[in-house]
């Protein structure tokens, strides 16, 4: 069992679904709420990474953030280290890659909260935060708890893109995903065992933290 | 001296038009008549700043709320309105005491529970400050909606079709409740209906609205007894006089 490499993925996991959180509930309000023309575009390219394969979207990634690219370049002369092959490097492509795991619940869980329940809260006399914070999250909260739970479990499995931007570099990038690789590739099947174990896990406790959660906000709205 | 009247003057072309004028005073009622689809709601939404017609002046208590040609807009919750949804619009995951205790934001902290029983105990409620809305009947919830409007002492109250979703007798419950808050409340109130019964019972003066326009307003007898055409006459559903 290569608990460097899982604990890796629990780190990645975790600051991906807590970077991720406030831009994709700012997102999943702007298409929920504000945007109108454009809308279906700009589903599109949040869809995005749902339809590319993980190969292909990890090869743009390598290409956009690398040393030639202006994004590296930038974080090179900020950082003095470039962005791919590195953590922070995958933490970036990993938030893009889960953008719609976010993002989509979330806006449909927006999207579901009665117009005339929103616009009580203003006439109630709460400010547009108010309202986000004591209306509409606590109405949306079992969108957005799924949101998280499928972006932190989606990043613990990832393997294309983790593999094209970070390279598999032990301690740095090597996730639990691509360790099981590795332990395959060297006919380690009991390491591989362990840690498919350990991943089944993480996923079975992420679906049944969705469904506890989401039956009782039902329970409550009742 | 600032007038403390609400005064209401909606102009707009297009889609939803709109051209009404209308002003009411402080522990007066005014009733919005007109066939679905007049207008009304979106005179109401406009009054709270849910919706903004193209020209459109809106004071209350002294204040402007909205004054398009001087470009002045105030946000819904920076206006002092209690709005009755039609649907109620109560929070579903808080209890009628956090319904009501929501819209006290101006009441000191450590006041706002005492105060939201109080509301409560106003509406009938008492009792019945534990429940949430899933588990209250239309005329239950029709109250909590009511006594959060109260509690957010309102410059005016806005009443919308109060009487579409409840059975007689509940109606004639809330029409008795209704007229004891008007003989209470100093604040106008604007009560819109499809219905002339309510309008008599409930409103000093009505007016008259179709495809958002103002066809007739007045006292609810004098327009009942000279209904200005036959427009009038139809809304009201008065007979034609036999001449």
């Amino acid at each position: 069992m290569d608990w460097t490499a899982f604990l890796l993925s629990l780190k990645l996991s975790a600051w991906t679904t807590v970077l991720l959180a406030p831009i994709g509930i700012w997102l999943a309000r702007l298409l929920a709420f504000r945007v109108r023309r454009g809308k279906g575009v700009l589903e599109g390219i949040v869809a995005l990474p749902l339809v590319l394969p993980p190969t292909v979207l990890g090869y743009y990634l390598l290409l956009s953030l690398g040393g030639n690219s202006t994004i590296g370049r930038l974080w090179t002369g900020v950082f003095g280290h470039g962005l791919v092959f590195t953590f922070q490097g995958l933490l970036l492509a990993s938030m893009l890659v889960n953008l719609p795991f976010a993002v989509q619940p979330m806006q449909r869980a927006f999207e579901s909260l009665p117009t005339d329940v929103r616009e009580a809260a203003w006439v109630s006399g709460l400010t547009p935060f108010e309202t986000f914070w004591r209306v509409e999250l606590p109405l949306a909260w079992p969108g957005v708890l799924s949101s998280f739970v499928l972006t932190f479990a989606h990043t613990m499995g990832e393997f294309g893109v983790v593999l094209m931007v970070g390279g598999s570099i032990p301690g740095e990038t090597k996730t639990a995903a691509l360790a099981i690789y590795d332990r395959v590739q060297a006919f380690d099947q009991s390491s591989a065992g362990l840690m498919s174990v350990a991943l089944v896990l993480v996923s079975v406790a992420a679906i049944a933290i969705v469904n506890v959660a989401s039956s009782r906000v039902g329970r409550r709205h009742e | 001296m600032s007038d403390p009247s609400l005064q209401v003057a909606l102009e707009q072309r297009g889609r939803i038009p709109l051209d009404v004028r209308f002003a009411c005073a402080p522990g007066r009622t005014v009733a919005l008549i007109g066939p679905s689809g007049a207008g009304k709601s979106t005179i109401l939404r406009s009054i709270a700043g849910l919706y903004r017609p193209d020209v459109a002046v809106v004071r209350c208590a002294g204040s402007t709320w909205l004054d398009t040609a001087r470009g002045i807009e105030l946000a819904p919750h920076e206006r002092r309105t209690g709005l009755v949804f039609q649907s109620y619009a109560l929070f579903p995951h808080l209890t009628a005491l956090e319904n009501v205790a929501i819209a006290l934001g101006h009441v000191p902290r450590a006041e706002r529970r005492a105060a939201a029983i109080a509301l409560l105990e106003r509406v009938n409620l008492n009792g019945f400050e534990a429940r949430r809305p899933g588990a209250l009947s239309g005329g239950e919830q029709q109250r909590v909606a009511l006594a959060r409007a109260l509690a957010r002492d309102p410059a005016v109250l806005l009443l919308d079709e109060p009487f579409a979703a409840i059975d007689r007798r509940t109606r004639r419950h809330l029409r008795e409740d209704l007229l004891r808050l008007r003989s209470q409340l100093r604040a106008p109130i604007v009560l819109v209906t499809h219905d002339l019964d309510d309008a008599i019972a409930l409103a000093d003066e009505i007016v008259v609205i179709d495809r958002g326009r103002m066809l007739q307003s007045g006292p609810a007898r004098d327009v009942m007894t000279a209904p200005a055409s036959d427009e009038v006459r139809a809304i009201l559903d008065l007979s034609t006089p036999v001449l």
